[in-house]
Protein backbone atom coordinates (compact mmCIF):
# COMPACT_ATOMS: atom_id res chain seq x y z
CA UNK A 1 0.00 0.00 0.00
CA UNK A 2 1.66 3.23 -0.91
CA UNK A 3 1.83 6.00 1.50
CA UNK A 4 0.72 9.35 0.83
CA UNK A 5 1.92 12.40 3.49
CA UNK A 6 -0.67 14.78 4.02
CA UNK A 7 0.58 18.21 5.43
CA UNK A 8 -2.18 20.46 6.35
CA UNK A 9 -2.05 24.42 5.57
CA UNK A 10 -0.29 24.90 9.62
CA UNK A 11 2.27 22.60 8.13
CA UNK A 12 1.03 19.20 10.12
CA UNK A 13 2.45 16.22 8.43
CA UNK A 14 0.53 12.99 8.75
CA UNK A 15 1.16 9.72 6.40
CA UNK A 16 -1.62 7.79 5.23
CA UNK A 17 -1.60 4.15 3.96
CA UNK A 18 -3.76 4.42 1.37
CA UNK A 19 -5.34 1.35 -0.77
CA UNK A 20 -5.45 0.63 -4.00
CA UNK A 21 -8.72 1.34 -5.30
CA UNK A 22 -9.61 4.29 -3.07
CA UNK A 23 -9.51 7.76 -4.62
CA UNK A 24 -7.23 10.32 -2.76
CA UNK A 25 -10.12 12.23 -0.97
CA UNK A 26 -11.01 8.49 0.24
CA UNK A 27 -7.66 7.49 1.87
CA UNK A 28 -7.71 11.06 3.73
CA UNK A 29 -11.11 10.65 4.53
CA UNK A 30 -10.22 7.60 5.93
CA UNK A 31 -7.25 8.06 8.21
CA UNK A 32 -8.95 11.20 9.62
CA UNK A 33 -7.26 13.57 7.82
CA UNK A 34 -8.48 17.31 8.64
CA UNK A 35 -9.47 19.84 6.27
CA UNK A 36 -10.87 17.87 3.35
CA UNK A 37 -14.65 18.37 3.58
CA UNK A 38 -15.58 16.33 0.23
CA UNK A 39 -19.26 17.11 1.36
CA UNK A 40 -20.54 15.25 -2.50
CA UNK A 41 -18.29 12.27 -1.22
CA UNK A 42 -16.78 12.26 -4.91
CA UNK A 43 -19.42 13.12 -7.40
CA UNK A 44 -17.42 15.95 -8.57
CA UNK A 45 -19.66 18.50 -7.87
CA UNK A 46 -18.56 20.38 -4.30
CA UNK A 47 -15.02 21.33 -4.45
CA UNK A 48 -14.71 21.00 -1.01
CA UNK A 49 -11.50 18.22 -1.29
CA UNK A 50 -9.77 20.54 -3.09
CA UNK A 51 -5.48 19.68 -2.24
CA UNK A 52 -2.24 20.68 -3.94
CA UNK A 53 -0.11 17.03 -5.71
CA UNK A 54 3.00 16.99 -5.86
CA UNK A 55 4.39 17.85 -9.44
CA UNK A 56 6.82 15.48 -9.45
CA UNK A 57 4.09 12.80 -9.05
CA UNK A 58 2.14 14.31 -12.01
CA UNK A 59 2.64 11.66 -14.06
CA UNK A 60 0.44 8.91 -12.00
CA UNK A 61 -1.60 12.06 -10.77
CA UNK A 62 -3.32 12.44 -14.41
CA UNK A 63 -5.16 14.61 -16.20
CA UNK A 64 -7.54 17.05 -15.37
CA UNK A 65 -11.51 17.15 -16.30
CA UNK A 66 -13.12 20.32 -17.32
CA UNK A 67 -15.90 20.24 -15.21
CA UNK A 68 -12.87 19.93 -12.49
CA UNK A 69 -11.15 22.57 -14.08
CA UNK A 70 -13.84 24.55 -13.86
CA UNK A 71 -14.94 24.17 -10.44
CA UNK A 72 -10.83 24.47 -9.02
CA UNK A 73 -10.86 28.17 -10.61
CA UNK A 74 -13.78 29.08 -7.84
CA UNK A 75 -12.63 27.16 -5.21
CA UNK A 76 -12.05 28.56 -1.56
CA UNK A 77 -8.61 28.51 -1.62
CA UNK A 78 -6.41 29.52 -4.46
CA UNK A 79 -5.71 26.91 -7.46
CA UNK A 80 -2.34 26.65 -8.58
CA UNK A 81 -0.89 24.55 -11.19
CA UNK A 82 -0.70 21.66 -8.83
CA UNK A 83 -4.30 21.99 -7.84
CA UNK A 84 -7.05 18.75 -7.74
CA UNK A 85 -10.13 17.47 -6.76
CA UNK A 86 -8.40 15.12 -4.36
CA UNK A 87 -11.59 12.66 -5.22
CA UNK A 88 -10.88 12.68 -8.92
CA UNK A 89 -7.11 11.18 -8.22
CA UNK A 90 -6.60 7.41 -8.25
CA UNK A 91 -4.30 6.20 -5.62
CA UNK A 92 -1.60 4.12 -7.49
CA UNK A 93 1.25 2.23 -6.10
CA UNK A 94 3.75 4.89 -7.82
CA UNK A 95 2.74 7.56 -5.35
CA UNK A 96 4.42 5.86 -2.39
CA UNK A 97 6.29 8.63 -0.79
CA UNK A 98 3.92 11.74 -2.38
CA UNK A 99 3.26 14.87 -0.78
CA UNK A 100 -0.43 15.89 -0.47
CA UNK A 101 -0.93 19.65 0.56
CA UNK A 102 -4.55 20.51 2.08
CA UNK A 103 -5.84 24.33 1.71
CA UNK A 104 -6.58 26.38 4.90
CA UNK A 105 -9.79 26.67 3.12
CA UNK A 106 -12.44 24.79 1.15
CA UNK B 1 -22.62 10.72 33.13
CA UNK B 2 -22.12 12.47 29.55
CA UNK B 3 -23.35 10.66 27.11
CA UNK B 4 -24.71 12.02 23.50
CA UNK B 5 -26.98 9.27 21.53
CA UNK B 6 -27.64 9.72 18.17
CA UNK B 7 -31.00 8.13 16.52
CA UNK B 8 -30.33 7.64 12.91
CA UNK B 9 -26.75 6.19 11.81
CA UNK B 10 -27.51 7.73 8.17
CA UNK B 11 -25.27 11.05 6.65
CA UNK B 12 -26.86 13.97 9.47
CA UNK B 13 -26.12 10.81 12.50
CA UNK B 14 -22.31 9.75 10.77
CA UNK B 15 -21.91 13.85 10.41
CA UNK B 16 -22.85 14.66 13.95
CA UNK B 17 -20.81 12.01 15.67
CA UNK B 18 -17.52 12.84 13.65
CA UNK B 19 -18.17 16.81 15.15
CA UNK B 20 -18.74 15.86 18.21
CA UNK B 21 -15.27 14.61 18.52
CA UNK B 22 -13.52 17.00 16.39
CA UNK B 23 -14.50 19.27 18.61
CA UNK B 24 -13.18 17.38 21.60
CA UNK B 25 -16.39 16.06 22.80
CA UNK B 26 -14.71 13.60 25.65
CA UNK B 27 -17.84 11.81 26.23
CA UNK B 28 -19.52 8.46 24.96
CA UNK B 29 -21.05 9.00 21.77
CA UNK B 30 -23.39 6.06 20.63
CA UNK B 31 -24.83 5.94 17.57
CA UNK B 32 -27.75 4.04 16.54
CA UNK B 33 -29.02 2.99 13.53
CA UNK B 34 -31.72 0.19 12.20
CA UNK B 35 -29.76 -0.68 9.13
CA UNK B 36 -27.44 -2.99 9.34
CA UNK B 37 -24.63 -1.26 7.36
CA UNK B 38 -22.71 1.36 8.96
CA UNK B 39 -23.71 4.98 7.79
CA UNK B 40 -23.63 5.22 3.95
CA UNK B 41 -23.92 7.21 0.80
CA UNK B 42 -27.55 7.61 -0.35
CA UNK B 43 -26.78 9.45 -3.70
CA UNK B 44 -25.13 6.72 -5.73
CA UNK B 45 -27.87 4.03 -4.68
CA UNK B 46 -30.18 5.85 -7.53
CA UNK B 47 -26.62 6.26 -9.80
CA UNK B 48 -23.64 3.83 -9.72
CA UNK B 49 -24.98 1.51 -7.62
CA UNK B 50 -28.01 1.15 -9.34
CA UNK B 51 -25.79 0.90 -12.56
CA UNK B 52 -23.57 -1.79 -10.86
CA UNK B 53 -20.50 0.27 -10.98
CA UNK B 54 -19.77 0.25 -7.06
CA UNK B 55 -20.00 -1.82 -4.13
CA UNK B 56 -22.15 -1.67 -0.45
CA UNK B 57 -18.79 -1.22 0.77
CA UNK B 58 -17.30 1.63 -1.27
CA UNK B 59 -20.74 3.72 -0.04
CA UNK B 60 -19.67 3.68 3.75
CA UNK B 61 -19.15 7.51 4.39
CA UNK B 62 -16.31 6.38 6.66
CA UNK B 63 -14.46 3.01 7.63
CA UNK B 64 -15.53 1.09 10.16
CA UNK B 65 -11.97 1.68 11.75
CA UNK B 66 -12.58 5.24 12.24
CA UNK B 67 -15.66 4.88 14.34
CA UNK B 68 -13.08 2.87 16.91
CA UNK B 69 -10.59 4.93 16.71
CA UNK B 70 -12.97 8.37 17.37
CA UNK B 71 -14.24 5.84 20.49
CA UNK B 72 -17.96 6.02 18.71
CA UNK B 73 -20.08 3.55 19.54
CA UNK B 74 -22.01 2.01 16.55
CA UNK B 75 -25.10 -0.04 17.14
CA UNK B 76 -26.18 -1.43 13.91
CA UNK B 77 -29.33 -3.42 13.40
CA UNK B 78 -31.26 -1.45 16.41
CA UNK B 79 -34.34 0.23 16.34
CA UNK B 80 -35.32 3.27 18.62
CA UNK B 81 -39.01 2.44 19.84
CA UNK B 82 -39.42 5.02 21.84
CA UNK B 83 -38.14 8.23 23.49
CA UNK B 84 -38.90 9.11 27.21
CA UNK B 85 -37.90 12.74 27.71
CA UNK B 86 -38.44 12.76 31.40
CA UNK B 87 -36.77 10.20 32.25
CA UNK B 88 -33.98 11.13 29.79
CA UNK B 89 -33.94 7.35 28.76
CA UNK B 90 -34.74 5.80 25.14
CA UNK B 91 -36.13 2.11 24.57
CA UNK B 92 -34.69 0.28 21.88
CA UNK B 93 -35.16 -3.40 20.01
CA UNK B 94 -31.99 -4.41 22.40
CA UNK B 95 -32.61 -2.81 25.40
CA UNK B 96 -33.09 0.59 27.01
CA UNK B 97 -30.23 3.69 27.55
CA UNK B 98 -30.10 6.94 29.13
CA UNK B 99 -28.75 9.77 27.56
CA UNK B 100 -27.71 13.15 28.47
CA UNK B 101 -28.27 14.41 24.74
CA UNK B 102 -30.13 12.84 22.37
CA UNK B 103 -30.12 13.99 18.57
CA UNK B 104 -32.68 12.43 16.31
CA UNK B 105 -31.17 12.04 12.51
CA UNK B 106 -33.71 9.42 11.84
CA UNK B 107 -34.28 10.70 7.97
CA UNK B 108 -37.17 10.33 5.78
CA UNK B 109 -39.22 7.37 4.60
CA UNK B 110 -40.23 6.99 0.73
CA UNK B 111 -43.46 7.33 0.15
CA UNK B 112 -45.24 4.29 -1.16
CA UNK B 113 -48.26 3.18 -3.42
CA UNK B 114 -51.64 2.63 -1.59
CA UNK B 115 -51.65 -1.54 -1.82
CA UNK B 116 -55.41 -1.09 -2.85
CA UNK B 117 -54.00 -0.03 -6.07
CA UNK B 118 -51.73 -2.28 -6.61
CA UNK B 119 -48.67 -1.09 -4.15
CA UNK B 120 -47.72 -4.44 -2.56
CA UNK B 121 -47.58 -6.36 -5.39
CA UNK B 122 -43.61 -8.12 -6.39
CA UNK B 123 -41.61 -5.83 -7.95
CA UNK B 124 -43.14 -2.56 -7.21
CA UNK B 125 -40.00 -0.38 -5.35
CA UNK B 126 -39.27 2.17 -3.22
CA UNK B 127 -35.60 3.37 -3.66
CA UNK B 128 -34.36 4.84 -0.44
CA UNK B 129 -31.39 1.97 0.72
CA UNK B 130 -28.92 -0.63 -0.61
CA UNK B 131 -31.71 -3.25 0.76
CA UNK B 132 -34.36 -1.69 -1.99
CA UNK B 133 -31.44 -1.83 -4.66
CA UNK B 134 -30.16 -4.74 -3.93
CA UNK B 135 -34.49 -6.62 -4.46
CA UNK B 136 -34.29 -4.20 -7.58
CA UNK B 137 -31.23 -5.64 -9.42
CA UNK B 138 -31.78 -9.17 -10.18
CA UNK B 139 -34.70 -7.80 -12.27
CA UNK B 140 -33.03 -4.90 -13.50
CA UNK B 141 -31.94 -6.59 -16.53
CA UNK B 142 -31.21 -5.25 -20.24
CA UNK B 143 -34.92 -5.81 -21.62
CA UNK B 144 -37.04 -5.61 -18.86
CA UNK B 145 -39.74 -3.13 -18.82
CA UNK B 146 -39.75 -0.61 -16.10
CA UNK B 147 -42.30 2.06 -15.28
CA UNK B 148 -41.13 4.76 -13.16
CA UNK B 149 -43.43 6.46 -11.03
CA UNK B 150 -42.84 10.46 -10.37
CA UNK B 151 -40.34 12.65 -11.89
CA UNK B 152 -38.29 14.09 -9.54
CA UNK B 153 -34.91 13.87 -9.23
CA UNK B 154 -34.72 9.99 -7.47
CA UNK B 155 -37.40 9.22 -10.49
CA UNK B 156 -35.28 10.84 -13.38
CA UNK B 157 -31.91 9.60 -11.97
CA UNK B 158 -33.51 5.95 -11.66
CA UNK B 159 -35.11 6.01 -15.50
CA UNK B 160 -31.26 7.32 -16.65
CA UNK B 161 -29.84 4.44 -15.20
CA UNK B 162 -32.44 2.14 -16.74
CA UNK B 163 -31.64 3.33 -19.82
CA UNK B 164 -27.91 3.01 -20.14
CA UNK B 165 -28.79 -0.53 -18.67
CA UNK B 166 -30.98 -1.32 -21.76
CA UNK B 167 -34.14 -1.37 -20.25
CA UNK B 168 -37.19 -0.23 -21.62
CA UNK B 169 -38.46 2.78 -19.70
CA UNK B 170 -41.47 4.49 -18.70
CA UNK B 171 -41.96 7.37 -16.52
CA UNK B 172 -45.19 8.35 -15.60
CA UNK B 173 -45.79 12.25 -14.17
CA UNK B 174 -49.11 12.99 -12.78
CA UNK B 175 -48.69 16.60 -12.66
CA UNK B 176 -48.24 18.41 -15.57
CA UNK B 177 -44.62 18.35 -16.21
CA UNK B 178 -41.53 16.66 -14.44
CA UNK B 179 -39.70 18.41 -11.70
CA UNK B 180 -42.21 20.46 -10.85
CA UNK B 181 -41.75 21.18 -7.56
CA UNK B 182 -38.26 21.66 -7.87
CA UNK B 183 -36.90 22.96 -11.11
CA UNK B 184 -38.24 25.72 -13.17
CA UNK B 185 -40.16 24.80 -16.79
CA UNK B 186 -36.85 24.96 -18.68
CA UNK B 187 -34.62 22.42 -16.29
CA UNK B 188 -37.80 20.67 -16.71
CA UNK B 189 -37.48 20.93 -20.54
CA UNK B 190 -34.06 19.96 -20.59
CA UNK B 191 -34.25 17.33 -19.10
CA UNK B 192 -37.28 15.97 -20.78
CA UNK B 193 -35.09 15.99 -23.90
CA UNK B 194 -32.24 14.43 -22.66
CA UNK B 195 -34.42 11.63 -21.18
CA UNK B 196 -36.05 11.71 -25.09
CA UNK B 197 -33.08 11.23 -26.80
CA UNK B 198 -31.79 8.08 -24.91
CA UNK B 199 -35.36 6.17 -24.97
CA UNK B 200 -37.35 7.38 -22.34
CA UNK B 201 -41.06 7.94 -22.66
CA UNK B 202 -41.87 10.48 -20.22
CA UNK B 203 -45.85 10.60 -19.75
CA UNK B 204 -46.52 14.01 -18.25
CA UNK B 205 -49.98 14.82 -17.00
CA UNK B 206 -50.71 10.87 -16.37
CA UNK B 207 -51.51 9.13 -13.39
CA UNK B 208 -51.25 5.72 -12.38
CA UNK B 209 -54.74 4.60 -11.50
CA UNK B 210 -53.54 0.58 -10.70
CA UNK B 211 -51.60 -1.75 -11.06
CA UNK B 212 -52.03 -5.42 -11.41
CA UNK B 213 -50.56 -8.90 -12.20
CA UNK B 214 -50.94 -12.25 -10.48
CA UNK B 215 -49.01 -11.71 -7.72
CA UNK B 216 -45.95 -9.72 -9.49
CA UNK B 217 -47.01 -6.43 -11.47
CA UNK B 218 -47.64 -7.44 -15.11
CA UNK B 219 -49.70 -3.98 -15.87
CA UNK B 220 -50.07 -0.52 -15.55
CA UNK B 221 -53.76 1.16 -15.87
CA UNK B 222 -53.04 4.77 -16.88
CA UNK B 223 -55.42 8.02 -15.93
CA UNK B 224 -55.37 8.28 -19.66
CA UNK B 225 -56.94 4.39 -20.72
CA UNK B 226 -53.44 3.74 -21.58
CA UNK B 227 -52.32 -0.16 -20.41
CA UNK B 228 -48.46 -0.69 -20.08
CA UNK B 229 -47.20 -4.21 -19.80
CA UNK B 230 -44.81 -4.00 -17.51
CA UNK B 231 -41.98 -5.92 -15.27
CA UNK B 232 -41.00 -3.64 -12.52
CA UNK B 233 -42.00 -0.26 -11.11
CA UNK B 234 -39.50 1.80 -9.12
CA UNK B 235 -42.13 4.64 -7.22
CA UNK B 236 -40.39 7.59 -6.45
CA UNK B 237 -43.32 9.89 -5.70
CA UNK B 238 -40.93 11.74 -2.73
CA UNK B 239 -40.68 11.08 1.18
CA UNK B 240 -41.88 11.44 4.39
CA UNK B 241 -40.55 11.89 7.79
CA UNK B 242 -41.33 9.30 10.18
CA UNK B 243 -43.03 11.22 13.20
CA UNK B 244 -44.07 8.46 15.17
CA UNK B 245 -41.43 8.13 17.88
CA UNK B 246 -41.05 11.96 17.79
CA UNK B 247 -45.08 12.19 18.29
CA UNK B 248 -45.21 9.63 20.97
CA UNK B 249 -42.50 11.49 22.67
CA UNK B 250 -44.27 15.02 22.47
CA UNK B 251 -42.18 16.78 20.33
CA UNK B 252 -43.72 19.70 17.99
CA UNK B 253 -44.12 18.62 15.17
CA UNK B 254 -44.59 20.25 11.85
CA UNK B 255 -43.17 18.74 8.29
CA UNK B 256 -41.13 16.94 10.40
CA UNK B 257 -39.48 17.89 13.67
CA UNK B 258 -39.60 21.09 14.41
CA UNK B 259 -35.63 22.40 15.28
CA UNK B 260 -35.05 26.38 16.54
CA UNK B 261 -32.13 27.95 14.47
CA UNK B 262 -29.58 26.43 16.85
CA UNK B 263 -31.19 22.74 16.05
CA UNK B 264 -33.00 22.27 19.43
CA UNK B 265 -36.30 20.47 19.11
CA UNK B 266 -39.05 21.62 21.88
CA UNK B 267 -37.56 19.64 24.95
CA UNK B 268 -34.84 19.88 26.47
CA UNK B 269 -31.77 17.93 25.51
CA UNK B 270 -32.99 16.37 22.12
CA UNK B 271 -31.75 18.05 19.05
CA UNK B 272 -32.62 16.70 15.37
CA UNK B 273 -31.10 17.26 12.04
CA UNK B 274 -31.29 16.28 8.19
CA UNK B 275 -34.43 14.58 6.88
CA UNK B 276 -36.04 14.40 9.49
CA UNK B 277 -36.16 18.38 10.97
CA UNK B 278 -37.95 21.39 9.84
CA UNK B 279 -35.84 24.64 10.58
CA UNK B 280 -36.32 28.25 9.99
CA UNK B 281 -34.83 29.71 6.80
CA UNK B 282 -35.66 33.20 5.74
CA UNK B 283 -38.66 33.79 7.80
CA UNK B 284 -40.15 30.75 7.47
CA UNK B 285 -39.70 27.25 8.02
CA UNK B 286 -38.70 24.47 5.53
CA UNK B 287 -37.10 20.87 4.80
CA UNK B 288 -34.28 19.92 3.14
CA UNK B 289 -33.37 16.75 1.64
CA UNK B 290 -29.92 16.81 0.86
CA UNK B 291 -26.10 15.78 1.44
CA UNK B 292 -24.58 19.23 2.00
CA UNK B 293 -27.51 20.00 4.75
CA UNK B 294 -27.96 16.91 6.14
CA UNK B 295 -23.78 17.92 6.49
CA UNK B 296 -23.84 21.35 7.85
CA UNK B 297 -26.92 21.37 10.12
CA UNK B 298 -25.91 18.14 12.05
CA UNK B 299 -22.35 19.62 12.26
CA UNK B 300 -24.28 22.77 13.65
CA UNK B 301 -25.96 20.80 16.69
CA UNK B 302 -22.98 18.70 17.51
CA UNK B 303 -21.29 22.56 17.96
CA UNK B 304 -24.13 23.59 20.16
CA UNK B 305 -24.31 20.46 21.88
CA UNK B 306 -20.94 21.58 22.79
CA UNK B 307 -21.84 24.86 23.86
CA UNK B 308 -21.12 27.58 21.05
CA UNK B 309 -24.72 28.58 20.90
CA UNK B 310 -24.30 28.71 16.94
CA UNK B 311 -27.28 29.62 14.63
CA UNK B 312 -27.95 27.54 11.56
CA UNK B 313 -27.14 29.34 8.39
CA UNK B 314 -28.19 27.10 5.25
CA UNK B 315 -26.59 27.46 2.05
CA UNK B 316 -28.71 24.76 0.46
CA UNK B 317 -27.53 23.01 -2.69
CA UNK B 318 -27.55 20.10 -4.69
CA UNK B 319 -26.80 17.78 -7.62
CA UNK B 320 -27.95 15.15 -10.18
CA UNK B 321 -26.21 12.69 -12.64
CA UNK B 322 -28.23 11.48 -15.74
CA UNK B 323 -26.65 10.36 -18.47
CA UNK B 324 -23.55 12.58 -18.84
CA UNK B 325 -25.00 15.62 -17.71
CA UNK B 326 -24.28 16.54 -14.29
CA UNK B 327 -26.62 19.09 -12.73
CA UNK B 328 -25.85 21.36 -9.37
CA UNK B 329 -28.37 23.47 -8.26
CA UNK B 330 -27.63 26.46 -5.91
CA UNK B 331 -30.15 28.27 -3.56
CA UNK B 332 -33.74 27.34 -2.86
CA UNK B 333 -36.26 29.01 -6.10
CA UNK B 334 -39.18 29.21 -4.13
CA UNK B 335 -41.23 32.29 -5.06
CA UNK B 336 -39.07 33.12 -7.96
CA UNK B 337 -40.65 35.25 -10.77
CA UNK B 338 -38.20 34.66 -13.60
CA UNK B 339 -35.58 32.66 -15.12
CA UNK B 340 -32.75 33.85 -17.35
CA UNK B 341 -30.90 31.02 -19.28
CA UNK B 342 -26.94 31.33 -19.95
CA UNK B 343 -25.19 29.54 -22.29
CA UNK B 344 -21.94 27.93 -20.77
CA UNK B 345 -18.30 28.19 -21.91
CA UNK B 346 -18.13 24.27 -23.26
CA UNK B 347 -21.05 22.59 -26.00
CA UNK B 348 -24.26 21.75 -24.16
CA UNK B 349 -23.27 23.59 -21.13
CA UNK B 350 -26.22 26.23 -19.52
CA UNK B 351 -27.42 27.59 -16.47
CA UNK B 352 -30.69 28.45 -15.26
CA UNK B 353 -30.65 31.81 -12.99
CA UNK B 354 -33.91 32.34 -10.72
CA UNK B 355 -34.46 35.84 -9.69
CA UNK B 356 -37.56 36.86 -7.49
CA UNK B 357 -38.57 40.19 -7.87
CA UNK B 358 -34.66 42.23 -7.14
CA UNK B 359 -32.86 38.86 -5.85
CA UNK B 360 -30.84 36.10 -6.91
CA UNK B 361 -32.28 33.08 -5.22
CA UNK B 362 -31.07 30.08 -7.33
CA UNK B 363 -29.21 28.59 -10.16
CA UNK B 364 -29.09 25.26 -11.84
CA UNK B 365 -26.65 24.59 -13.88
CA UNK B 366 -26.09 21.65 -16.32
CA UNK B 367 -22.52 20.75 -17.20
CA UNK B 368 -22.23 23.96 -16.22
CA UNK B 369 -19.57 23.99 -13.34
CA UNK B 370 -18.32 27.49 -13.54
CA UNK B 371 -21.25 28.67 -13.93
CA UNK B 372 -22.30 26.88 -10.67
CA UNK B 373 -19.51 27.91 -8.46
CA UNK B 374 -19.71 31.72 -9.46
CA UNK B 375 -23.55 31.36 -8.45
CA UNK B 376 -23.32 30.12 -5.43
CA UNK B 377 -20.75 32.26 -4.14
CA UNK B 378 -23.01 34.95 -5.25
CA UNK B 379 -26.01 33.62 -3.79
CA UNK B 380 -24.26 33.12 -0.89
CA UNK B 381 -23.25 36.55 0.16
CA UNK B 382 -26.77 37.69 -0.82
CA UNK B 383 -24.97 39.74 -3.87
CA UNK B 384 -27.56 39.90 -7.24
CA UNK B 385 -26.21 40.20 -10.38
CA UNK B 386 -27.47 42.11 -13.31
CA UNK B 387 -29.74 39.62 -15.20
CA UNK B 388 -28.91 41.59 -18.51
CA UNK B 389 -25.10 40.54 -17.90
CA UNK B 390 -26.34 37.08 -16.72
CA UNK B 391 -27.98 36.50 -20.04
CA UNK B 392 -25.22 37.48 -22.25
CA UNK B 393 -23.01 35.17 -22.62
CA UNK B 394 -19.94 37.12 -23.28
CA UNK B 395 -20.16 38.79 -20.57
CA UNK B 396 -18.35 36.72 -17.51
CA UNK B 397 -19.90 36.40 -14.02
CA UNK B 398 -16.40 36.05 -12.65
CA UNK B 399 -15.83 39.63 -12.72
CA UNK B 400 -19.19 40.20 -10.56
CA UNK B 401 -16.97 37.68 -8.01
CA UNK B 402 -14.54 40.57 -7.71
CA UNK B 403 -17.63 43.14 -6.43
CA UNK B 404 -16.55 41.25 -2.83
CA UNK B 405 -14.34 40.58 -0.39
CA UNK B 406 -13.28 36.78 -0.61
CA UNK B 407 -13.85 36.27 2.76
CA UNK B 408 -16.92 36.83 2.43
CA UNK B 409 -19.03 33.32 2.13
CA UNK B 410 -16.20 31.53 4.35
CA UNK B 411 -18.53 29.86 5.86
CA UNK B 412 -16.92 26.16 5.85
CA UNK B 413 -13.16 27.53 7.22
CA UNK B 414 -11.49 23.75 8.01
CA UNK B 415 -9.86 24.33 11.50
CA UNK B 416 -7.06 22.02 12.45
CA UNK B 417 -8.43 19.31 14.09
CA UNK B 418 -11.55 18.99 12.08
CA UNK B 419 -12.30 16.11 11.13
C1 LIG C 1 -31.85 7.46 -4.15
C2 LIG C 1 -31.44 8.74 -3.52
C3 LIG C 1 -30.64 9.64 -4.22
C4 LIG C 1 -30.23 10.84 -3.64
N1 LIG C 1 -29.42 11.69 -4.35
C5 LIG C 1 -28.96 12.81 -3.76
C6 LIG C 1 -28.05 13.67 -4.42
O1 LIG C 1 -27.65 13.43 -5.57
N2 LIG C 1 -27.58 14.77 -3.76
C7 LIG C 1 -27.99 15.06 -2.49
O2 LIG C 1 -27.54 16.05 -1.92
N3 LIG C 1 -28.87 14.27 -1.83
C8 LIG C 1 -29.37 13.16 -2.43
N4 LIG C 1 -30.25 12.35 -1.76
C9 LIG C 1 -30.76 12.78 -0.43
C10 LIG C 1 -29.82 12.42 0.70
O3 LIG C 1 -29.37 11.12 0.56
C11 LIG C 1 -30.52 12.62 2.03
O4 LIG C 1 -30.94 13.95 2.13
C12 LIG C 1 -29.62 12.30 3.21
O5 LIG C 1 -29.28 10.95 3.20
C13 LIG C 1 -30.29 12.65 4.52
O6 LIG C 1 -29.52 12.22 5.61
P1 LIG C 1 -30.18 11.90 7.01
O7 LIG C 1 -29.07 11.46 7.90
O8 LIG C 1 -31.05 13.01 7.42
O9 LIG C 1 -31.14 10.67 6.74
P2 LIG C 1 -30.80 9.17 6.27
O10 LIG C 1 -29.57 9.14 5.44
O11 LIG C 1 -32.07 8.66 5.69
O12 LIG C 1 -30.50 8.40 7.63
C14 LIG C 1 -31.48 8.11 8.59
C15 LIG C 1 -31.21 6.75 9.17
O13 LIG C 1 -31.96 6.57 10.37
C16 LIG C 1 -32.48 5.27 10.41
N5 LIG C 1 -33.62 5.24 11.34
C17 LIG C 1 -34.86 5.77 11.18
N6 LIG C 1 -35.63 5.55 12.26
C18 LIG C 1 -34.87 4.87 13.15
C19 LIG C 1 -35.11 4.34 14.45
N7 LIG C 1 -36.27 4.50 15.08
N8 LIG C 1 -34.09 3.66 15.06
C20 LIG C 1 -32.88 3.51 14.46
N9 LIG C 1 -32.62 3.99 13.24
C21 LIG C 1 -33.59 4.66 12.59
C22 LIG C 1 -32.84 5.02 8.96
O14 LIG C 1 -33.03 3.66 8.68
C23 LIG C 1 -31.63 5.61 8.26
O15 LIG C 1 -30.60 4.68 8.17
C24 LIG C 1 -30.67 11.15 -2.32
C25 LIG C 1 -31.48 10.26 -1.61
C26 LIG C 1 -31.86 9.07 -2.20
C27 LIG C 1 -32.74 8.13 -1.41
S1 LIG D 1 -15.69 15.38 -2.84
FE1 LIG D 1 -16.95 16.84 -3.79
S2 LIG D 1 -15.75 17.45 -5.47
FE2 LIG D 1 -14.50 16.00 -4.49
Amino acid sequence: MPKIIFVSADGVTREVAAGADQSIMQAALAAGVPGIVAECNGAAACATCHCYFDPAYAACVGEIGEQESEMLDFAASERTADSRLSCQVRVMAEMDGMTVRVPALQ
Amino acid sequence: MNRVVIVGAGQAGCSAALKLRALGFSGEIILIGDEPMAPYQRPPLSKAYLLGKTTAEALQIRPLSLYRDQRIELRLGCRVIRVLPHARRIETSTGSLDYDHLVLSIGARPLRLDPAIGGALGNVFTLRSIADVDLIRPVFSAGSRLLVIGGGYVGLEAAAVAAQSGLDVVLVEMADRILKRVACAETAAYFRALHAQHGVRILESTAVRRLDGNGTVARAHLSDDEVLATDLVIVGIGVKPDIALASEAGLKLGNGIEVDVFGRTSIEGIWAAGDCASFPYAGRRIRLESVPHAIDHAETVAANICGAHEPYVATPWFWSDQFDVKLQIAGLNANYDRVVVRRGGRPGAISHWYFGGDTLLAVDAMNDARSYMIAKRLIAAGITPDPKSVADAAIDPGLLLKAYAVSADRKRVSLAGEV
